[in-house]
């Protein structure tokens, strides 16, 4: 015992790591400091601002003092996808108290720790306090004029070099709604599709499995209907920590329903604790876990068949790939032993309704899209999809991430999912109220090269940029190839952790060799501080959204309007101001700002993210966007307290304004605000009608394919007047069904005015090109959904796996398993290369497997949020989590001579890649896995950086991440990165 | 007058630490000190449980019994609390408490531990309600705002309870009823001389 004390101490190197040290006797559980709290803390005194005198800080900001007035604001928290409600008391413009938001039908008053600690931010001691730029190596101080000056001059002089696409813009799940869509809105102006955010690295795997599958890429259900579940799966998701308010509805509802929670998981999580039941699995081997349970389910006949024959395109074929994986052959794959599964399947089958969860478990892998789209099938083989209780309720990541994704911050995309065809870029420009040609006059032609063929600005705007992924890439690859005019040369990261994706170490070669740097952001973040550069580096302090106001999309599609709770603190601004003051700069801001409100913002104009909402409503007709006004989504934060804790909705003696609603007008919410559709609760259900929140699958592939129909048979929503399936609204639909007579002349005109007065286009208008809503108004007065009534599609013909089959992770522990289950074929994709199958050839030749033995996963902890940087940061939330660990089972660390709690090299197959972190032994992971946390950063292969940061600004923890060990290997369809299977060695250090 | 009592209905917490850092949010309570903490058991393993633990105002308070400035007073609504002018850090409440509830700023030998504290279950201390005086030494007073302690308010789960225990009993009685099972109340033998049965 004392020998390991004394070797822990000797061995700490860190400053905070000594203080840790001091603290920590034996770390009975991951939070070191809980065993000796009380006994140690005097060397904690050490840490700077936070002394320890009396209980606190006499000029502490806590305290409110009764004999002035107290103002409470509402707002969002800034974490998580859950959404919960803050209520901050305000005092002469301080943020003094938090108090309990009890009236949100999600939160109900509480918070996990992150929400509970978040008034720090508006206080925060190690946020960027003013504009600066690296001179020679060193921060210095400049004025927000002078950084926009010279920001906009040099992205300038690199798009007259080098071309628009060579500027690389990051945007953010930290946005608001409001902001995301400037954000796209700025790139379209720009003229690059080289735009992007966290969703590519959370749920963009997702996303397009579902879409592929039903139609939206959204969550169906909500945390608060998980409450009607009579089975839950957990598969690759740890709400305990990621997501921890969901756990009030989980349990909750496991406790009233005596529910079975099922956690299929690699890690026995926090999660899985509060399971009734906990199934291991092989890291990278979903779809054979779950197509051993349809196998079952098919053999015994328990699949839902008058469901599939009326809903689903396509099972046959899964039954036929099915039958590849009978128990023995899973069993092999992914571990998990004898009639394990078929236990699970008959329950998820039989005692419905039945939801399906996952996270990034199932989304960080080169088979993400193929995982989502087997979990779909399995929803779809046992009928549970579109009714309370049941659905794929995917939990997004960050407090706006599904926002962000809905308005396109995403390289193939413009706002709303309409996609980058011309259709798309004339459907913008429209409600953009600017001439199609000039987007066409911003986008690059790119010459051939490379053995492809050159491309017109016309058809460049209509190419997918490159993904956040590999951004990095993009930088350092031969310019040949490059699928754009030149590599990219300068990155503008608004909001945007830098140590959240794999391979690290090329990152660094890409932030070395990148022109132009531009963060903005609270804080420094790893785009700061990972690399060498001296100049050209720009950090641009951006305020919290508790400074500014607008709304944010929570996982259940649900929108929320915060409000503003202080002023920006330093000299942080909105990112509505930045964005505005780069466009006028950039010449563009008159033509991209006219629709919108200006007001007089701290350091000039900017636009009220009111009349930006009011621009989407005009415009986000695909996904139902357009109901949700700001004076809406404003009634629904005050009159919370009338809505439903399950079905969430303001039952009849709520007020006028919000009465029948669902809360946040949970998209889509259809039609202008003035036809006060309710949002809809639970996407695809056909218990009710369409104007009721009811809906059906979306036929968006066409109306049959091989002979068979893509629509509904024999259902439809409930008082639907068309009695079977049908395809999308037109106006030619309507005129067919004699229904163009319920447009008003109104909306007659706008329609002919889209179709140019040509009949030929004016046919084609449909639900969701119509900017007056007529079509969709009329659609829903006869009790049809806008988008048609189609079948989910079990066989999704365009994906590269129509029907998901098992393949090995690119670094495999069962190399020998390669031969049968490869990754896919290498491709071009997102204007790179992809070599997954180059690279996993040469891990299977290489035996890589001997050296490098231990599989290692990445997850989440409660008190840290993606790169981290916000979080470890704030001192309530350091306090509790002060060093980066790794997860070691004890058979491994027994075999190695590791201690718990003692130092380790993790080392990696990729670029002699290796981490200095503590080991946690653990049985949380099983023999031969190992986890760690992907939060950290701010050490570097066993460097401190906190040098690099500009002083004061250095998060209070720092550690290694573990990107820096993850390798190689991106989804196919979306780019997303292999982030939970990758192979690993760990040594004592 | 009610009893105030704390009680962490282990099926339900998740170690999110909601708990910890609202206690840290509302009285800005140091680095170093946790008035509030989560502890789990068998971590990592089948049966792993988490309790939220602090001061749980004990009937009969071992801290009072061993103080030797008898600087622990119980107030109406059953709250212990403590003079920090009184204290003399001498640290035999550490030693006395079944729940390890007292804290202090420093490590030294020889009673310069600085002065004791600990969770006031948001009701201050024996400087007038609600000035500066008192959130200086001890936080705030929620209480005498007419709110419950802050950490039970936001737990995320609704494990961790608090207000007058028969009504927090009850809570957890039918809880315990619905879901057919139940851990029981942690330590309310120790804290409160009796056991909550169903």
């Amino acid at each position: 015992m004392l020998i390991k004390r004394k070797a822990r101490d000797t061995a700490a190197t860190g400053r905070l790591s000594q203080i840790a040290a001091t603290l920590s006797a034996r770390p009975l559980d991951r939070r070191s400091f809980l065993g000796a709290a009380g006994l140690g803390v005097g060397g904690l005194a050490a840490i700077g601002t936070m002394g320890v005198g009396m209980t606190r800080r006499v000029e502490a900001q806590g305290f409110d003092d009764p004999s002035q007035p107290i103002e409470v604001r509402t707002n969002i928290c800034t974490h998580c996808s859950v959404g919960c409600t803050v209520k901050a008391e305000v005092q002469n413009g301080v943020w003094v108290g938090q108090e309990p938001g009890y009236n949100s039908p999600i939160n109900r008053g509480t918070h996990c720790a992150k929400g509970a600690s978040v008034r720090e931010v508006v206080h925060g001691a190690r946020r960027i306090k003013y504009p600066m730029k690296k001179v020679g190596g060193e921060w210095q101080r400049i004025s927000w004029e002078q950084a926009m000056d010279e920001i906009a001059e040099k992205m300038t002089e690199i798009r007259g070099r080098s071309g628009a696409d060579s500027v690389y813009m990051l945007g953010s799940a930290k946005f608001s709604n409001e902001g995301a869509y400037l954000f796209r809105k700025f790139a379209a102006f720009w003229g690059t599709n080289n735009v992007d955010h966290q969703a590519r690295i959370c749920h963009s795997t997702t996303v397009a499995g579902v879409a592929n599958t039903w139609g939206y890429g959204a969550q169906t259900n909500s945390y608060n209907d998980i409450r009607n579940a009579k089975t839950v799966i957990v598969m690759g998701s740890n709400a305990a920590e990621a997501h921890p308010v969901s756990m009030q509805h989980i349990l909750e509802g496991k406790e009233t329903q005596r529910a079975n929670v099922i956690v299929i998981d690699p890690r026995f999580t926090r999660t899985a604790a509060h399971a009734t039941e906990f199934i291991r699995f092989r890291p990278g081997t979903d779809i054979a876990v779950i197509h051993g349970m349809l196998w079952h389910i098919f053999e015994n006949g328990w699949e839902d068949r008058d469901y599939i024959a009326q809903r689903v395109y396509g099972m046959d074929q899964v039954r036929e790939v099915v039958r590849a994986y009978p128990p023995d052959v899973v069993e092999n794959i992914t571990g998990i032993p004898g009639d394990t599964l078929k236990r699970v399947a008959e329950t998820f089958a039989k005692e419905r309704p039945s939801t399906f969860i996952w996270c990034m478990g199932g989304t960080q892998h080169t088979v993400g899209t193929a995982n989502v789209r087997a979990y779909n099938i399995l929803l779809l083989a046992t009928g549970n999809v579109g009714g309370e209780g049941s659905g794929a309720n995917i939990f997004r990541g960050h407090c706006n991430v599904q926002g962000a994704t809905d308005f396109g911050l995403d390289m193939g995309n413009l706002p709303l999912y309409y996609g980058l065809g011309a259709g798309a870029w004339q459907h913008w420009s429209r409600v953009w109220d600017v001439p199609y040609d000039y987007f066409v006059s911003r986008f690059d032609a790119v010459p051939a090269k490379g053995g492809r063929e050159a491309r017109t600005p016309t058809q460049n705007m209509e190419v997918p940029g490159i993904t956040s992924t590999r951004w990095f890439d993009a930088v350092t690859i031969d310019a040949e190839d490059i699928d754009q005019q030149d590599n990219i040369k300068a990155m503008i990261v608004f909001g945007h952790g830098g140590n959240t994706v794999p391979r690290m170490q090329d990152a660094q070669r890409g932030m070395d060799a990148l022109d132009l740097l531009v963060v903005a952001d609270p804080h420094p973040t790893t785009f700061a501080a990972l690399h060498s550069r001296t100049d050209n580096t720009y950090l641009l302090p951006i305020c919290t959204q508790f400074e500014t106001s607008g709304s944010r999309t929570a996982s259940n599609r649900s929108i929320q309007w915060g409000e503003r709770v202080v002023e920006p603190i330093f000299e942080s601004d909105s990112d509505y101001s930045v964005i505005h003051a780069l466009s006028t700069r950039l010449g563009f801001a008159d033509e991209m700002f006219k629709n919108f409100d200006m007001v007089q913002g701290k350091f000039g104009m900017e636009p009220t993210p009111e009349s930006i909402m009011q621009e989407i409503n005009r415009g986000g007709w695909s996904t139902g966007y357009t109901g949700q006004s700001p004076e809406r989504l404003k009634a629904h934060i005050a009159n919370q307290q009338h809505f439903d804790l399950i079905t969430l909705r303001a039952g009849p003696d709520a007020p006028e304004e919000v009465r029948g609603d669902y809360y946040g007008l949970p998209w889509p919410c259809w039609g202008t605000p003035e036809l006060r559709h309710p949002g809809t609760h639970i996407l695809y259900n056909t218990n009710l009608a369409p104007m009721d929140g009811g809906g059906a699958f979306r036929p968006r592939f066409g109306l049959e394919y091989e002979g068979e129909t893509l629509l509904a048979e024999g259902s439809w929503p409930l008082g639907s007047e068309i009695e079977d399936g049908y395809p999308e609204f037109t106006y030619a639909l309507l005129e067919q069904l004699g229904w163009d007579t319920d447009l008003t002349p109104a909306e007659l005109a706008v329609i002919r005015d889209i179709g140019a007065s040509d009949p030929e286009k004016i046919a084609t208008v449909s639900w969701s090109t119509d900017l007056s809503g007529g079509i969709q108004r009329v659609a829903l007065q006869h009790g049809c959904v806008p988008f048609g009534n189609g079948k989910a599609r079990a066989v999704a013909w365009n994906l590269p796996d129509p029907v998901p089959v098992h393949r090995e992770p690119i670094y495999t522990n069962r190399p020998e398993l390669v031969s049968n289950y490869p990754t896919n074929d290498d491709r071009r994709q997102q204007r790179m290369p992809n070599i997954g199958k180059v690279v996993q050839q040469d891990v299977v030749d290489r035996n890589v497997s001997t050296d490098f033995p231990l599989i290692l996963t990445s997850g989440r902890l409660v008190e840290y949020e993606g790169g981290g940087e916000e979080t470890r940061s704030n001192p309530w939330l350091a306090e509790l989590q002060q060093d980066m660990f790794v997860e070691v089972n004890p058979a491994d660390a027994t075999a190695r001579g590791i201690v718990d709690g003692g130092w380790v090299w993790v080392t990696g197959p990729e670029g002699g890649s290796k981490a200095r972190v503590k080991a946690m032994i653990t049985e949380r992971v099983a023999a031969g896995v190992a986890f760690m946390p992907f939060h950290f950063a701010g050490w570097f292969q066993g460097e401190d950086q906190r040098g690099n940061y500009p002083a004061g600004t250095d998060p209070i923890v720092l550690g290694e991440s573990v990107n820096v060990i993850t390798t190689y290997g991106y989804d196919p369809v979306t780019g997303m990165h292999e982030g939970k299977v990758t192979l690993c060695q760990i040594a004592a250090a | 007058m009610a009893r105030m009592k704390f009680l962490c209905d282990a099926d339900r917490c998740i170690e999110c630490n909601a708990c910890v850092t609202a206690c840290k949010n509302e009285h800005e309570v140091p680095w170093g000190i946790n008035r509030r903490r989560v502890v789990t058991l068998d971590d990592g393993l089948p049966g792993e449980r988490s309790v939220s633990m602090a001061c749980m105002h004990c009937t009969d308070a071992p801290c009072a019994s061993v103080c030797p400035v008898s600087c622990f007073y119980t107030t109406d609504d059953a709250v212990v609390l403590h003079n920090k002018d009184t204290c003399i850090g001498c640290g035999y409440c550490s030693y006395a408490c079944p729940f390890g509830a007292p804290q202090y700023p420093q490590t030294a030998n020889f009673g310069t531990r600085g002065k004791m504290d600990k969770c006031t279950y948001c009701s201050g201390g024996p400087e007038p309600d609600m000035t500066q005086a008192e959130y200086v030494k001890y936080g705030s007073n929620r209480l005498a705002e007419g709110k419950l302690p802050l950490c039970a308010e936001m737990c995320s789960t609704k494990a961790l309870l608090a207000g007058d225990g028969d009504i927090i009993a009850e809570i957890y009685r039918e809880r315990v009823v619905t879901r057919g099972y139940g851990s029981g109340a942690w330590g309310w033998r120790t804290a409160y001389g009796e056991t909550l049965t169903v």
